[in-house]
């Protein structure tokens, strides 16, 4: 680093005309820090230990030939002055950065919170925001990037408001993204069952399934607009699951004690973002979407310190473009990709919210990462990605792996069959270790004792990371129930047998199908493998009430925010909040920073911030294509994602996390001396595409690492060895019950907090028991 | 396995393709037929040559990303299955496999395996939505009651993921079984009904408009369908198209 940037200065308390000459006052170093990407200068101060009087201070020491701050007047004046010296010549910034910990709730962010009580809050705040008049929404453009649930959405409303909307998707189609992957359902406050629901039992239900580290506003908003959603969707045409008297059937998900979830059959997210883009296509017919297909964000561009651009790559050519507009909104989705095998899609990335991030966004919560239990194991190392399969199966389902190691080993080497494996022989882990609960623990707590059991050489494929999870005695039991009621033998095994697996199929049959596609083996013969998976990402940029995030005009909404689900996202929440993000909130809060700008005109994209950043933008492409290493993208792709799952996973603990960053930082260095990246920059080219991506999950993995390292507590998705209870439940710290907002500063593993606290007005925090 | 790959190789739209061999070995019967696809990338990579490009992306099955004609096939050998749920166990040592984009004049090639869908999302916006806009201030999602038969039948409906495999199935490269399908969806439910003819009609138009054949009842479409779409959409699409006609 630059001995230039640093300089001596009193540590005044006061301001300076209060002080005598003869006060003593400390003398600091002066770290004038210049984050590259935003532009914007910090001024970090570090005590030297060395006091000297007004007086004998030369304020001119910089003009002095021995640059020496302490005049002759000072008797220690020499002494002091090599003291000095000395500081400086061992100064480190990176210890620095280190010791800078805001231990104060951060004033930087502010979070917008309406006043009031709790459901009147979004009432008052939309009365009280500045709205943009029809005339004036003409003149106004806005960039959505991203178009799942809640960036089609958002285009859509945009739209027909009637600003000028900009969309961008990196797929073929915005009906691709990976909302479309969604099963089980979207939460709503309809009380259509008339079983007690209520805005407040959805809010309160979501903000204890994430135990207590989300936004209580943000929460009660979306509980709120929840019904909204399904009204909207209906009317769009969107065909959800009905009953005989032609009205909307609901079912029970995750755990809570209401029937409030939506649902058409198993792909009610490809419904919904159906709808999404069916709302989309009738703007672009309109001319008030421009949809720009197979385009990779690469940077926002800052002009003012304001959003008001992105570059992006056309991916069928290569081209480099610049696009302005009044206001960005990033709709990119979750980073579970950082993990390589993960329930996401290919093409999933951080990459457009990373941009953000080095621009001056803040990264909030990166280390609150949802572990599903029930996904189809990995096959091998060839395996590129993994298939969840529903939760539900749990109810009927008992896992287990055998209790012996030697059966292990039979098992893998294929000598023995589960089904052989006597009863005494098998340990049902969870009923073991959780008779309370058995099977259906939470699900951080069933995926972390699976790992627990394969950690300890039990798994039970050929890559030693699969549990069973067996219906054999559910059949039995549902067989002898069936040959009672019709007055059957219920000692014929064989007459049990073919009626109770009958009662599975109806129950589970696409899931058990959909199994034996994948693995080739039926599950109504031989017990299922499954084993945990990465599938979504509570953390992400952090944003206020108004979903803006700490760069002026620049939105994130969707999974790439981090403000309702707090530490755990409970099940069909996420539709639910995309599209609450997309239709309802987002459009009418972004009128209020618009407003300012109703007479900006159009905004130039050939200024020296736009040519900047393009220019930035090709360097690095070109940097990677002309760097001809030796090995693969996907080469370094899998060992983060290694290094991710096995340290950061579902467990983590100190030592693990502090060598994690480690490892993170000395792959990044890796990658950029011997990524190799195949064809050339000015053509489709997919493995270019994914080495930008993972070059920056290989930052935000260290960040990610930090940010759980810090957290000194265990809570929903992110648990410590070190806090736990003596039946390995999470410690959750009151200490810790604040926002993570990380600011970018150089090295991911320099990041800077900000906390920003949260109050429960609403709801008493109460600790997560299943007793 | 052992496997003898056939693969359409075309550096972009304005150049001239060909088939290219390729041999590779050790493929588990367990990996899916584009994990396989990227072993043979990985191999590639490692030789300095350039990997072959295709489409992918949620691979489970319901993004419709993935668009290989494999040995002749839309998505290959199994039913009711995408390219990304083949499995390699469908497949025995030795075999020879072919392996081509969808082909279709209103899909031209982008590169390699990968083409260029974007007809189907001008043909859904030419009429593919119900004209409501979207600030939630609807009527109550319950008070329009819908008979459960036609909901169910919508809803089979709209299970399309918009993957083309229709049209590069189909011999005259038509794309009535996929506007058919949104025509359906929308005609079965009263929310859809009230612009019922112009949208019928604005669709059919764009689909010819981009150059898609038409329909002389195969039924190879539904076949290779991997949502199983039935045939029954392109009938209603024509009743209603009828309708429209003479209602004008």
């Amino acid at each position: 680093m630059s001995k230039k940037k640093l300089t001596y200065s009193l540590n005044y308390r006061r301001p300076k005309s209060e002080y005598k000459p003869s006060d003593e006052l400390m003398i600091c170093i002066r770290y004038y820090h210049k984050c590259e990407n935003t532009q914007k200068t910090k001024i970090i101060k570090k005590s030297t230990g060395v006091k000297c009087k007004l007086k004998d201070w030369n304020s001119d020491w910089h003009k002095s030939s021995d640059r020496t701050p302490i005049k002759y007047t000072d008797p220690q004046h020499k002494k002091k002055n090599k003291i000095l010296k000395e500081k400086v010549k061992s100064f480190d910034i990176d210890e620095l950065f280190k010791s800078v910990k805001n231990n104060s709730f951060s004033d930087y962010l502010k979070s917008k919170l309406p006043h009031g009580p709790i459901e009147r809050k979004w009432t008052n705040h939309k009365n009280s925001i500045n709205l943009v008049s029809p005339a004036n929404k003409r003149n106004i453009d806005v960039i959505v990037v991203g178009t799942g649930l809640a960036g089609g959405s958002a285009c859509a409303t945009l739209a027909e408001l009637g600003y000028n909307v900009k969309a961008f998707c990196f797929q073929d189609s915005p009906r691709r993204a990976h909302s479309i992957a969604a099963q089980g359902g979207i939460n709503a406050a309809k009380n259509y069952q008339g079983d007690g629901d209520s805005i407040y039992r959805l809010f309160y239900d979501t903000v204890k399934g994430g135990d207590y580290r989300s936004r209580e506003e943000n929460v009660y908003r979306l509980a709120e607009v929840s019904a909204n959603i399904i009204d909207q969707c209906v009317a769009q045409g969107v065909p959800f699951a009905r009953d005989y008297g032609g009205l909307l059937d609901n079912r029970s998900f995750g755990g809570v004690l209401v029937s409030r979830t939506f649902y058409a059959k198993g792909q009610t997210g490809q419904q919904l973002l159906l709808g999404a883009y069916s709302a989309m296509n009738r703007q672009i017919a309109r001319g008030k979407i421009e949809m720009h297909n197979r385009h990779e964000m690469l940077d926002v561009v800052l002009v003012d310190g304001k959003a008001r651009g992105i570059i992006t790559r056309n991916l069928v050519n290569g081209k480099i473009e610049r696009h302005s507009a009044h206001a960005v909104v990033l709709a990119t989705g979750g980073y579970g990709n950082v993990f390589y095998l993960s329930t996401n899609a290919m093409g999933s990335n951080v990459t457009a919210a990373w941009k953000a991030h080095k621009r001056g966004a803040y990264f909030a919560n990166p280390c609150f990462t949802q572990i599903h239990p029930t996904c189809i194991p990995v096959s091998g190392d060839h395996q590129s990605k993994l298939t969840l399969m529903s939760e539900s199966l749990r109810n009927d389902g008992r896992i287990w792996v055998p209790k012996n190691i030697k059966d292990v080993e039979s098992i893998r080497n294929g000598s023995l069959s589960p089904t052989e494996i006597l009863e005494e022989n098998r340990d049902y882990f969870l009923e073991r270790r959780y008779p309370a609960f058995g099977n259906l623990v939470p699900r951080d707590v069933a995926s972390r004792a699976a790992k627990e059991r394969c950690d300890a050489g039990f798994g039970v494929n050929k890559t030693g990371e699969a549990v069973y999870l067996d219906f054999a005695s559910a059949i039995t039991r549902y067989g002898k129930e069936q040959a009672l009621i019709n007055g059957l033998d219920d000692s014929n095994s064989e007459v049990i047998e073919k009626l109770g697996k009958e009662i599975i199929k109806k129950k589970y049959g696409n899931l058990f199908q959909m199994y034996e596609k994948i693995v080739d083996q039926n599950p109504y013969e031989t017990p299922m493998m499954i084993y945990p998976a990465v599938h979504y990402t509570m953390g992400g940029i952090w944003v206020d009430y108004n979903l803006m995030t700490t760069i002026p005009g620049l939105y994130a909404i969707g999974e790439a925010n981090f403000s309702d689900h707090g530490a755990n996202r409970l099940g069909a929440s996420a539709l639910m909040q995309g599209l609450a993000d997309g239709y309802f909130v987002l459009p009418y809060t972004i009128g209020d920073y618009l407003s300012d700008d109703i007479s900006t005109g159009p905004i130039a994209n050939d200024t020296k911030e736009f040519i900047e950043a393009e220019n930035n933008a090709k360097e690095k492409l070109d940097y990677l294509i002309n760097n001809k290493g030796s090995k693969s993208v996907d080469y370094f792709h899998k060992k983060l994602g290694k290094i991710m799952w096995n340290k950061c996973g579902m467990a983590r603990n100190k030592k693990d996390l502090g060598s994690a960053i480690k490892e993170i930082s000395e792959l990044r260095d890796e990658f950029y001396k011997e990524v190799k990246v195949p064809g050339d920059q000015n053509e489709f080219n997919e493995e270019l595409a994914k080495a930008g991506r993972v070059a920056d999950f290989l930052e935000l993995g260290e960040l990610f690492a930090k940010d759980a390292l810090e957290r000194e507590e265990s809570c929903g998705g992110h648990f410590r060895d070190e806090f736990q209870t003596k039946e390995g439940e999470a410690t959750r710290k009151k200490e810790f019950q604040f926002v993570s907002a990380w600011e970018y500063v150089g090295e991911p593993k320099n990041a800077i907090l900000h906390k920003e606290k949260l109050e429960y007005e609403n709801i008493e925090v109460k600790e997560r028991s299943y007793k | 396995m052992k496997l003898t790959l056939k693969i359409w190789r075309q550096k972009n739209a304005e150049s001239k393709g060909g088939i290219v061999n390729y041999d590779i070995d050790e493929i588990s019967p367990d990996m899916s037929f584009l994990e396989m696809l990227d072993v043979l990338n990985a191999d590639l990579i490692s030789k300095d040559e350039e990997p072959v490009s295709f489409d992918h992306d949620c691979r489970e099955g319901i993004c419709g990303s993935c668009s290989l004609f494999i040995n002749g096939q839309a998505h290959g050998p199994d039913r009711r299955i995408t390219t990304c749920q083949l499995h390699m166990r469908k497949f025995k040592d030795g075999d020879t496999i072919y392996i081509e984009p969808f082909r279709a004049k209103a899909f031209p090639v982008i590169k390699d395996l990968v083409v260029d869908r974007s007809a189907f999302d001008r043909i859904q916006q030419s009429g593919g939505y119900i004209s409501v806009n979207t600030s939630g201030n609807t009527q109550d999602a319950n008070s329009i009651p819908i008979n459960k038969d036609d909901a169910d039948t919508a809803f089979d409906a709209a299970t399309c993921i918009g993957c083309g495999a229709c049209v590069a199935t189909c011999k005259n490269s038509s794309a009535m079984l996929f506007v058919g399908a949104k025509v359906s969806q929308y005609s079965l439910l009263p929310q859809g009904k009230t612009e019922a003819s112009r949208r019928v009609i604005n669709m059919v138009n764009q689909m010819d408009l981009e150059g898609f054949g038409n329909c002389s009842n195969t039924g190879a479409c539904e076949v290779e369908c991997p949502k199983g779409i039935s045939l029954d959409n392109i009938a209603r699409m024509n009743r209603e198209l009828m309708k429209a006609s003479v209602k004008k």
